[in-house]
């Protein structure tokens, strides 16, 4: 009742000119079991609106159009979703494929990009009218297989960098020119990318792999020195443990020089060295991390964890590499997101139908809003970071 | 009104024969339950429809027990990234959920 006044006060609010307002402090967060997202604000911790309809939000994510008032919305169903989220309303709406796994927007935001499962490849539309630019495939072999692809984020120049799942390769797509896509392939890279990350400086692209030890990075600056493996030796001759569920590599965690990721068949985070792409150390943490993510000022790491774990938030600290807080949230913590400069950290706990908001220095809660079985959050400040 | 819709619903629910036959608490088949649609979906999609694995909708599966899909979900497959459930569910556990699997998995 209390969301149906505030959404109604919002939608006054709105259509009266003289209250026009910016949405740096927006955002939203989906509610993957009832098709819906609720719009959120920053600045009151509250939630101003929501909308609806917007099919199966298994594994959403979004990506923001550069005057931050457009959210577009992956759907698992092959859903692409622009959501006015000012007005709290669909704006467009489009299936574009059977089934689709994530997004990403050019960084001249005239074209968003979809990552698809079924039939396996990219499929890009024009960010105004979701109309279909170019179709690229993901077909490897002999006999032209398709690939499930993983992985996709923007890179500056104009490109689009994603990995193959079943056929263990990156390609980078210039879409620069839009009636001429460009792609390179960079192949053999490892067995089953599981999901990558570009850094925030839009210069290396990581992809984690599920089939065997350590990650694939490729230089964006310099592509014709290929694909390097780093951390060849991370895991080797140990007994993995049961992954119940695939790891993110969502952003970088990085403080200085170090990059935090999660170590997949081990209750480890892994700190890379930078400078050398060495291993700098192993944190042992609570159960397999799904999201290890830097608070802004990357002074401290958040890490989640696979189901049985996932009641549990652990916090550490990137001078010291000690974990300094354990937190329970509840049961079904699937998601953080920092405020753009992390003074808070909001958490979606899906089994207790709630998302939070955290003090990251005292470590106290701020606010709790009601939801839907919640999952990812994501706020409008994404729209101006590279990868995001 | 609601309580007794409720009150009917469970009675229902309590009194159904696969609740009785493998002595899984009610309280631990909603679990069960949450489990299916929430984290096995994960991977096969909110709605069974696939994902990062394969469909487990009852037309996908037509041919398979519920002993070989019970068998699946407790030992993975390796190779794959379907992990051994042992470590979080029991035999009896593992085989409610193949049949709920087989019968179509309604949210």
């Amino acid at each position: 009742m209390i969301r149906v006044i505030a959404s109604l006060a919002f939608l006054l609010l709105i259509n009266t000119p003289a209250m026009a307002r910016g949405t740096g402090d927006l955002g939203l967060f989906i509610e993957r079991a009832s098709s819906s997202v609720q719009i959120v604000e920053t600045s009151s911790n509250t939630s101003i609106g929501s909308v609806a309809g917007l099919g199966d939000l298994s594994h959403a994510s979004v990506v923001y159009s550069r005057d931050q008032r457009y959210a577009y919305i992956f759907g698992r169903d092959g859903g692409l979703t622009k959501v006015d989220i000012l007005k709290a309303e669909i704006s467009q709406r489009k299936l574009q494929s059977g089934n689709s796994i994530g997004g990403a927007i050019s960084q001249d935001g005239r074209l968003v990009a979809v990552s698809n499962y079924k039939p396996g490849g990219v499929k890009v539309f024009d960010a105004d009218t979701l109309e279909l630019v170019a179709d690229i495939p993901a077909t490897f072999g002999d006999n032209n297989q398709r690939s499930k692809v993983i992985g996709l984020v923007d890179a500056p120049e104009g490109k689009f960098v994603f990995a193959l799942w079943d056929a263990g390769e990156i390609w980078v797509l210039d879409m620069s020119q839009r009636d001429r896509p460009v792609i390179e392939k960079f192949k053999n890279i490892g067995r089953n990318p599981y999901d990558a990350l570009i850094t925030g400086d839009g210069r290396y692209y990581i992809a984690g792999l599920f089939g065997e030890d350590g990650m694939a990075m490729l230089d964006l600056w310099n592509p014709s020195a290929g694909v390097k493996r780093i951390l060849p030796d991370y895991g080797k001759g140990e007994q993995k443990l049961p992954v119940f569920k695939m790891p993110h590599l969502e952003g970088w965690a990085v403080a200085g020089d170090l990059a935090f990721v999660p170590a997949i068949g081990a209750h480890e985070v892994l700190v890379i060295n930078m400078r050398d792409w060495q291993e700098a150390g192993r944190i042992k943490v609570h159960g397999q991390p799904i999201f290890v993510m830097a608070r802004p000022d990357g002074r401290q790491v958040w890490v989640n964890f696979a189901i049985p774990n996932n009641d549990t938030i652990q916090v550490i600290d990137t001078q010291t590499l000690a974990v300094i807080k354990q937190l329970k949230p509840g049961k079904g913590v699937l998601h953080m997101e920092f405020e753009p400069r992390g003074e808070e950290v909001w958490l979606s706990v899906r089994d207790e139908n709630r998302v939070e908001v955290y003090d990251t220095r005292s470590f106290e809660r701020r606010n709790t809003i009601p939801a839907t079985k919640p999952s990812g959050i994501f706020f409008t400040a994404r729209a101006h970071r590279i990868g995001l | 009104m609601k309580a007794i819709t409720w009150l009917a619903l469970s009675l229902i629910l309590s009194a159904s024969p696969v609740a009785a036959a493998d002595g899984i608490s009610g309280e631990r088949e909603q679990e069960l339950q949450n489990l299916l649609i929430q984290d096995c979906g994960s991977c096969h999609g909110l709605q069974m429809k696939g994902g990062l694995g394969p469909a487990l909708l009852p037309e996908a599966l037509r041919g398979k027990s519920a002993e070989y899909l019970s068998t699946v979900i407790l030992h993975g497959r390796t190779g794959t990234a379907m992990p051994p459930w042992r470590f979080l569910l029991s035999e009896a556990e593992a085989r409610w959920m193949a049949e709920r699997l087989l019968q179509g998995v309604t949210q």
